[in-house]
């Protein structure tokens, strides 16, 4: 046992009327600044992230150009970020509650930076709420993995496989970027990442190499997402201005997904490409049937305030 | 006199003295049955009311309608599901397990705070609740941070912290709404006339009601009674609703200059018993959602107890069929993922 008044990790002190005083006193101090409490609560810390980073665009990145890149990529954070928030309280244990909202903050956090800087870049000077909150379906610009509704738990898991593998490849690129803006997003992005990437590879391998019936719910949710992978991998013109094309990263990302299949007992789906829209699908705002409910879910108390703060 | 017994009485007095002195008594110490089981049920209550009270908040994750207001609502969720973790972790000291509580929570045998089966109906609930019902919670856990019971004790030290910075982001966030336009105050209001009696009923039934609390307290592990700590939170409230600027729905709220306290009304304790017996608006519905979510996942469960065991079999065969090696480079080493249950810890 441990005598109260020495337990200095417990905080406590020797006279037990005062001490719930003092507490009771540091809780009712307003501090309103985001340091030291930010730590309490994680992803909560509101300090600008961007913070002595040089907003200026740099000579020679097109500002339009920019401004759509960090929409695409914003997008495709906030929308899954979205997807994983639903399965707050809905986790099959709850350490994936807390790490799933863990990797929802981290792409939500994501999203915030880069709409941000889409606004900058583009000369509108609109916030990150103008852009998630008040533009319409057809203006988003994610790919369409991230907006198909969410399966069982298996289907989270391939998702975030599938994505996190192709856009830790991705950050890791533009780390050098000649956006300095962009280049932190990404320095940032590459260790979150990393750790979505390692909780995905955990539980693809517990899943594959579980029970048979996980093997099987995790064989179905990769064969289901495989055909969405291929478009994380086709350069929209935007890219290919900016010199980032994202075909470069197909062999990498197929080759590290094909290692942590093969070790979970599983096979690579042959499935091909899921098929574009006279040519177009997420990156020209061509959506699939989901992406419009979960953006009206999103969207509607914003909405129904225009104007408002909050 | 039994042999249990013989042995029992000078570990009950040793028992007696520790607490008496305001020691801690650890999970090796003995300690009655009785105090065993009623921090058994406590702790388990209060587990179970963190992962419950994720669901009227989590209603409004994917509408909030900003992103900075999402992103601390997603972090004040994930606070909570390691709230529940802790205190899981806590009960489990005293000999029960984490499967066997959540069992008895989602067939009703266990209890959870019965202020989260009250609707959220609009996104200012998020702020009242953070003000009102996370501040009524502070009320009644900042004592519990000298429970006599160590390892309760030390998790609520932690857990305090987390709830006054969610507290203050509710107010922050009823102070944004309070600038803001005509319908963002009358939602204020509207909110808080929902949330102010069932947040007064937080603290449990009146004291000449509450027949466990003088055992509580002879315990240490109740520091004052229901009554007490409800005027504690009133009188804390009452002027912070006033900077606020809203209306606290009790015509008998008056300042007592005699006791240096506020007055107030009486709760309706039978919409109270209602609500604790089943009756509530919300009580069906939290309950199916934890046990549908904690059934959905049986076979995610399955499948990573399956696999750890494949790989200590693994092991066991590296090692020639020594001790079993524990595997640790299987376990996700993430930022703020606890060990996996059921991995041989």
């Amino acid at each position: 046992m441990t005598d109260a008044t020495t337990d200095a990790t417990a905080g406590t002190t020797a006279d037990p009327r005062t001490d719930d005083d003092h507490v009771y006193l540091t809780l009712s101090e307003a501090s309103p600044g985001p340091e030291g409490e930010a730590r309490w609560a994680y992803g909560t810390g509101f300090a600008d992230p961007l913070l002595g980073v040089d907003t200026d665009l740099p000579p020679g990145v097109d500002g339009p150009d920019l401004g759509a890149y960090c929409l695409m990529l914003g997008d495709d954070a906030l929308v899954l970020s979205q997807r994983l928030i639903e399965w707050c309280t809905r986790a099959p244990e709850l350490e994936e509650e807390v790490a799933l909202a863990n990797l929802g903050l981290d792409l939500l956090g994501q999203a915030r930076q880069l709409l941000t800087r889409a606004g900058q870049a583009d000369g509108t000077g609109r916030s990150e709420d103008e852009y998630a909150y008040w533009r319409e379906e057809h203006d988003f610009r994610n790919v369409r993995l991230v907006e198909t509704p969410n399966g069982d738990f298996a289907h989270c898991v391939a998702r975030l496989l599938l994505f996190s593998t192709a856009r830790l490849a991705l950050y890791r690129r533009l780390t050098g970027y000649a956006d300095p803006v962009l280049a932190a997003v990404a320095a940032r992005g590459t260790k979150e990442l990393a750790y979505h990437r390692e909780y995905a590879t955990a539980w693809t391998l517990r899943l594959g190499d579980g029970t048979d019936y996980s093997a099987q719910r995790m064989q179905a949710a990769l064969d289901g997402l495989w055909p969405l992978l291929d478009e994380l991998f086709t350069a929209h013109p935007v890219e290919l201005r900016l010199g980032v094309d994202p075909a470069e990263l197909r062999e990498p990302v197929l080759r590290e997904l094909g290692e942590v299949i093969a070790e979970a007992g599983l096979t690579v789906s042959q499935a091909a490409p899921l098929a574009y829209v006279g040519g177009r699908a997420g990156r020209d705002g061509v959506h699939t049937e989901a992406l419009g409910p979960l953006l009206a879910e999103l969207q509607v108390v914003a909405r129904a305030h225009p104007g408002a703060t909050w | 006199m039994s042999a249990s017994q013989m042995v029992d009485q000078p570990l009950e007095g040793h028992f007696e003295t520790v607490v008496a002195a305001e020691q801690r008594i650890e999970p090796r110490d003995w300690m009655p049955d009785a105090y065993r089981a009623t921090l058994v049920r406590q702790i388990a209550q209060h587990a179970h009311s963190e992962i419950i009270g994720m669901q009227p908040e989590g209603n409004w994750l994917t509408r909030a309608p900003s992103l900075r207001r999402k992103a601390i609502l997603l972090a004040k969720a994930q606070d909570e599901a390691g709230h529940g973790l802790y205190l899981y972790a806590a009960a489990e000291t005293l000999g029960v397990d984490r499967a066997e509580l959540t069992e008895k929570l989602v067939s009703g045998r266990q209890k959870y705070s019965s202020i989260f089966n009250y609707p959220t109906l609009t996104f200012a609930d998020v702020g009242v609740i953070g003000w009102l019902v996370d501040g009524a919670a502070i009320c009644n856990q900042v004592p519990l941070c000298r429970c006599s019971y160590g390892p309760y004790a030390r998790a609520m030290v932690r857990i305090c912290k987390e709830e006054s910075f969610h507290q203050r982001q509710g107010y922050e966030l009823l102070m944004t709404l309070m600038r803001g336009t005509d319908a963002q105050r009358r939602m204020v209001q509207d909110a808080v006339d929902r949330w102010w009696w069932p947040s007064l009923m937080m603290f449990g039934p009146p004291d000449d009601d509450s027949p466990n609390t003088a055992q509580s307290m002879a315990w240490r592990i109740k520091r004052h009674t229901n009554d007490e700590l409800r005027q504690r939170f009133v009188d804390m409230t009452v002027p912070q609703a006033q900077h606020l600027g809203v209306t606290l729905p009790d015509p008998a709220l008056n300042w007592n200059e005699d006791r240096g306290s506020w007055d107030f009304g009486e709760p309706d304790w039978s919409e109270l018993k209602q609500v604790i017996k089943g009756q509530g608006p919300c009580n069906a519905q939290r309950v199916e959602r934890r046990r549908a979510a904690h059934e959905d996942g049986a076979w995610v469960r399955e499948a990573a107890v399956a696999y750890a065991a494949k790989r200590r079999a693994e092991g066991d065969l590296a090692a020639g069929g020594s001790a079993a090696d524990e595997h640790a480079a299987d376990e996700p080493k993430g930022k703020d993922e606890p060990k996996e249950k059921g991995t041989g810890r």
